[in-house]
């Protein structure tokens, strides 16, 4: 396995800290867990060539896991549900703050066989049949197709009740 | 293969399923230590080609999903994730 520093680690937990609370969003505030994480991230970005999540198994074949590289594409409805993402680095305000206890999650990705069957299926979509609902921020304006709003608006920071259905 | 027995009390056949990166893996392992329980372990992303395809066909036995921590207790029970409160109790 590759070696990775404790300087690398302590530079990425820097760096990914402030683009996460830049954008509103907040690391596991449990530093031992968060240094093992980016430890493993790191580990995976030299082996794979790219920081696939530290607790999922990747393939090596960067096409087939780009949506578990982080963050990955299951990080923001794991926060609205659990508290936190798969591998625990992400974790809501209410979980940075103390107020709601994280643990292990059960896995959202689809099993390899049904994602292979989603990415050869799909089809452009029409107004009136998008996949997602899209939310715009009142704010700014900033506007996201997700289940739901973001707990704050990465781009001026408004809290999810600024949102609004937006198609 | 690469088993890693660790010594403990026997409390039965107990495989670990784990990732070497992984942070609830970890927490697992941790955990098992902290019971004295005797248990092996494989970091199955340290596995290469037909070897990994070896050891995630015998984990898709106990489980489909595949995913880490994994703990196949006698072949038969699975404990999913790092479940303190069931891991507690089962070596209670």
């Amino acid at each position: 396995m590759p070696d990775v520093s404790s300087i690398e680690v302590e530079q990425l937990y820097g760096e990914l800290r402030a683009e996460a609370e830049a954008g509103g969003y907040h690391l596991n505030p449990d530093q031992a867990m968060t240094r093992q994480l980016l430890n493993g991230l790191l580990v995976n970005e030299k082996r794979y060539g790219y920081p696939s999540c530290p607790c999922r198994l990747a393939t090596g074949n960067k096409d087939e896991d780009l949506d578990i590289i982080c963050p990955c594409d299951y990080r923001d409805p794991d926060l609205d549900e659990y508290n936190a993402c798969y591998c625990s680095l992400y974790v809501s305000r209410a979980a940075a703050e103390g107020k709601a206890k994280i643990g292990s999650i059960p896995e959202r990705r689809p099993p390899r066989e049904k994602r292979l069957k989603t990415k050869t299926e799909k089809k452009a979509p029409t107004l009136t049949s998008l996949p997602l609902p899209v939310w715009r921020c009142k704010v700014c304006g900033y506007l996201c197709a997700r289940d739901g709003p973001p707990e704050v608006c990465p781009i001026c920071k408004a809290k999810r009740d600024r949102f609004e259905r937006f198609i | 293969m690469n088993v890693t027995h660790i010594d403990g009390k026997e409390k039965g056949k107990v495989m670990l399923y784990a990732l070497s990166t992984c942070g609830w893996c970890k927490k697992t392992k941790a955990l098992l230590n902290e019971l004295g329980i005797a248990y092996d372990y494989i970091d199955v992303d340290l596995l290469k080609g037909n070897e990994q395809t070896a050891v995630v066909r015998e984990i898709k036995k106990h489980n489909p999903d595949n995913n880490f921590p994994t703990m196949v207790i006698n072949d038969i029970k699975c404990i999913i994730g790092f479940k303190e409160d069931d891991i507690r109790q089962e070596f209670n």
